[in-house]
């Protein structure tokens, strides 16, 4: 078997069990060197899991772990050439920030000058000279983060996980964070795994993005992809906002399908190895559906329909109008274009909605 | 007066009174005791005589750096057993075992001090369990006596002192988060380099507040040393209770009482200092 | 050194070991006093005569049991007395002093702070003998002034009391402290909002939520005031309590009537230590 030269860390059908419970189930994938890679979850799907298999503080039930092509099976956490951002940082408080970050260091024997230099380099390195001798609890959160990579970074580690770090902060500091972090991660040249539950953390900062539920990945891809051409209801459903209806396959002829949803809305789709008959998953996106106050222009698109404006959510640039279909009773949510046309638009107005056939994700339904 | 500050003076008045008469006064009657001398009946004078004596007659002294030392020790003994069973309740231990053995830890303690003695009395005099055993067992030919000795009484008093130490430390390494324990490894930390750098200095108030209180009890038990101890384990808790009890000599009684109060109040102040714990973080407010 | 970090298996072992050991050691002399409590020897030692519950029950000698002692059965009567008394004093102290330090915040908060742990650092040897030195120099005094022989002073139960209280005031303000400081404030003052007086709302708001550590504070002032011996030692006067008369037995060569008495203390310090567990957990 030829080792891939190119990738920092690597995979194959891992697996753990806690006793009857599958946490990770035969996962493989494999990170390419300085690259910037998330896995992506609710709680409880086994992120952690892996995570801390990775960190050698879980040993797994089968499988393989590599890190620069060599199996790090039975190598204790210390001795692993990765080191870990803890979900609440895990910072020593009974030491300042220039003891926690030459910690590392003393345990390899670094002469002490030497510490005190690389300290002081990967300080500059995060932008937080001189704050040496601070006590870590007198730092703010975004200072914490960074301490926290810092330590890490310090050891030049081959991979660098980051379980969560986000997560306590407050949502201004962490739209500010993600930007610093793929900047950190851009200086170090590291590369970087990523867990989270927050699919915004994980494709804005992503090279690659693992989608896992139950202990498997439905997915690994770029964020566009993931976005754009989900391979699974679940990514479909995960990933991104979407409507999504229920319903049964009502006509074939060849990749083109009518579905009738639940509550009798018509939905012309897409899909390969559709069958009359079957139940399945629609996800359709609500900026793909177009939004027009005549009838005129939406009449072109294969699902398209008259429909009065239940509720505006207002929400900047993130605005969005809760329609009703008359017939159906079924509620639609649509994102609400920014221009002058829609200003005035008001709670009863009636509109014309219309989406394309390849806009409208079908998938077989998973849930039955 | 407002309704506010009634209020606060009603607080304040049983606070005031029970330290006022049942600790400050009675020390200071002890004070002024200790500082005179009588020189007929029911008539004294100030004197220095009481703390001469102490200073000048070398079995005092002898006796109370012996206690002082050996105080020290139990609490050192018990500090080193205490350690790694608090650790294992804390961080190995989970869930229900863990409460359970936190609680097996109490258990002795809600029985009486004499009755613990009186255990180990059973257990290693000369027609004691052990003894028994160790005959029935081929190691000794006739009765062995292991009662009235050092040993004994520093067994017993390490026993007794057990919970005080158990309890804060438990109670502070179980405050030390998982995840700083694994970051320390994770960073190529080893068994006793974290323990070195992370879980003592965390557990440091802990530690610090479970060997005052340890050594307290042991530099002011009467009861472990007189039941176990042999003839020349004398304890400085033996003089003054003689002084008071068996010569009514107050006046020494007193000054020897000062004396171990000094002891006890330096040691546990240098502690402090040296670990740089305040006794409202140690005892009170912060544990 | 947590499970998360792999450690040897023999490591392992040898800690696990320990720890038995550890428990074992812990309760072999509580065991042992329990066993002897039933043999049928005049001497709490071996050789084993066998079973009787004749140290509990007996009614003649030599084998007089614990319940027709009546020595023995006095000072567990007064025991028991001083114990009922310093717990619901320390309760009661323990309760005014937890809301002082923490409502109100005075000049010479943090000295009376630690003025107020201070009887825990002092011996309880010395803490007697203070006692006993100042009050008979009040005695003296009053008689002196009066001429009035003033019993209270002397040593006997009300000094015992006085000396217990001392220093078990210390704990049982430290437990209800603990707890008091958890309160959250606003619940009072919902109560206020709601119609209550600042007392009504003390009484039917705080005080339960206390609860669990006044029951707390009181089993732990009862059995650390039945247990004392130290501070006891140096105030007894004619009403010796239970550990006092123990003590002069056993200095006298004792006999399994001993064990009897202290198993019958474990088993009430266990149903006091349950009946604690039972009332925080609530």
């Amino acid at each position: 078997m030829t080792a891939d030269l190119t990738s920092d860390l690597e995979c194959r059908a891992l697996t753990r069990h806690f006793g009857d419970v599958v946490a990770v189930q035969g996962v493989d994938f494999s990170v390419a060197a300085g690259s910037f890679f998330s896995i992506l979850g609710p709680s409880g799907c086994g992120k952690t899991t892996i995570m801390r298999m990775i960190a050698g503080f879980l040993e797994p039930t089968s499988g393989d772990i590599r890190i620069k092509g060599r199996s790090v099976l039975g190598v204790p956490p210390n001795k692993r050439p990765v080191n870990m951002v803890f979900q609440h940082l895990a910072l020593f408080p009974m030491m300042n920030v220039a003891e926690n970050i030459g910690y590392g260091l003393r345990r390899q024997g670094v002469a002490k000058a030497e510490i005190i230099r690389r300290t002081g380099e990967v300080l500059e390195r995060i932008n937080l000279p001189g704050i040496g001798t601070r006590k870590v609890s007198e730092l703010s959160g975004g200072q914490r983060q960074r301490v926290a990579i810092a330590r890490c970074m310090v050891l030049q580690p081959d991979v660098l996980l980051l379980d969560e770090p986000l997560g306590a902060l407050d949502l201004k500091l962490r739209e500010k964070m993600k930007v610093e972090l793929k900047a950190l991660q851009a200086e170090f040249d590291t590369t970087f795994v990523y867990i989270t539950h927050d699919q915004g953390e994980a494709l804005v900062m992503s090279d690659a993005v693992a989608v896992m539920n139950a202990g498997r990945f439905e997915q690994v891809g770029a964020a566009r992809d993931l976005y754009y051409r989900p391979e699974t209801a679940f990514v479909a459903g995960f990933v991104g906002e979407a409507n999504r209806w229920r319903g049964r396959v009502e006509a074939v002829d060849g990749t083109l399908a009518e579905v009738r949803s639940e509550s009798g809305l018509l939905i012309r789709t897409q899909g390969q190895n559709l069958r009359p008959g079957d139940r399945v998953e629609i996800f359709v996106r609500p900026e793909a559906i177009a939004i027009n106050l005549d009838a005129k222009t939406a009449a072109a698109s294969p699902n398209q329909m008259a429909v009065q404006v239940s509720a505006l959510l207002f929400n900047g640039a993130n605005s969005r109008v809760l329609v009703r279909d008359p017939q159906s009773g079924a509620e639609i949510d649509v994102a609400l274009p920014q221009s002058a046309e829609f200003s005035n638009l008001a709670k009863g107005a009636q509109v014309h909605i219309s989406w394309g056939r390849e806009q409208a994700l079908c998938f077989a339904d998973a849930t039955l | 007066m407002s309704s506010k500050r009634l209020g606060f003076f009603l607080l304040l008045a049983p606070l005031v009174l029970w330290l006022g008469l049942l600790i400050i006064l009675p020390h200071i009657d002890m004070a002024i005791v200790s500082l005179r001398t009588r020189v007929a009946p029911r008539e004294y004078a100030p004197s220095l005589d009481n703390y001469a004596a102490f200073v000048t007659e070398p079995l005092y002294l002898f006796t109370f750096l012996r206690t002082a030392v050996m105080s020290i020790l139990v609490t050192v003994i018990t500090l080193i057993i205490a350690f790694p069973i608090s650790y294992y309740i804390a961080k190995i231990a989970k869930g229900r075992s863990q409460a359970a053995l936190f609680l097996m830890c109490l258990v002795p303690f809600w029985v009486s001090e004499l009755v613990r003695t009186f255990g180990w009395i059973i257990l290693l005099r000369e027609t004691g369990v052990i003894s028994g055993f160790l005959q029935w067992l081929g190691l000794a030919d006739q009765p062995v006596e292991m009662l009235y000795n050092d040993a004994a009484m520093m067994l017993g008093l390490v026993y007794t002192s057990m919970l005080f130490m158990v309890v804060p430390l438990t109670t502070t390494l179980e405050s030390l988060d998982d995840a700083v324990i694994e970051a320390g490894y994770d960073l190529g930390g080893t068994g006793p380099s974290v323990l070195r750098e992370i879980v003592i200095p965390h557990a440091m108030p802990g530690i610090v507040s479970g060997c005052i209180v340890v050594f307290m009890l042991s530099l002011g038990n009467y009861l472990t040393p007189t039941m176990l101890g042999g003839k020349d384990s004398l304890w400085f808790t033996q003089l003054i209770y003689s002084q008071f009890i068996v010569r009514f000599n107050w006046e020494l009684g007193a000054a020897f009482g000062f004396c171990l109060l000094f002891a006890s109040s330096v040691i546990v102040w240098a502690t402090l200092r040296l670990t740089g714990q305040t006794l409202e973080r140690t005892m009170g407010e912060g544990s | 050194m947590i499970p998360s970090i792999p450690r040897s298996r023999a490591m392992r072992v040898a800690y696990g070991a320990y720890v038995t050991a550890f428990f074992m050691w812990l309760a072999l002399p509580l065991i042992t006093v329990s066993v002897f409590a039933f043999n049928d020897s005049l001497f709490p030692s071996l050789p084993w005569e066998g079973f009787t519950w004749g140290w509990f029950f007996g009614d003649a000698r030599p084998q007089i049991g614990l319940f027709h002692e009546r020595r023995i059965l006095a000072s567990i009567g007064t025991s028991a007395f001083i114990a009922t008394v310093v717990s619901a004093l320390a309760v009661t102290v323990g309760t005014t002093n937890a809301f002082l330090f923490n409502r109100y915040s005075f000049r010479g908060r943090g000295f009376l702070y630690v003025l107020m742990l201070l009887p825990l650092v002092v011996p309880g040897i010395v803490l007697g003998i203070s006692i006993l030195v100042f009050s008979s120099r009040v005695a003296g005094v009053v008689q002196d002034v009066t001429g009035l022989y003033t019993e209270v002073l002397r040593p006997g139960l009300p000094l015992v009391i006085a000396g217990q209280f001392s220093f078990i005031t210390t704990i049982a303000t430290l437990v209800i402290s603990a707890r008091l400081i958890k309160f959250d404030r606003s619940l009072e003052e919902a109560a206020l909002n709601l119609g209550a007086g600042p007392l009504t709302a003390i009484r039917t708001v705080t005080i339960p939520y206390l609860l669990p550590a006044l029951v707390g504070a009181f089993v732990v002032s009862f059995l650390m005031s039945f247990e004392n011996f130290n501070t006891t030692l140096m105030l007894v006067g004619s009403d010796a309590p239970l550990t006092i008369t123990m003590f002069d037995r056993l200095k006298e060569g004792s006999t399994p009537v001993l064990n009897a008495v202290s198993l019958l203390l474990m088993l009430g310090s266990a149903v006091l230590a349950l009946l604690m567990i039972a009332v925080q957990r609530r």
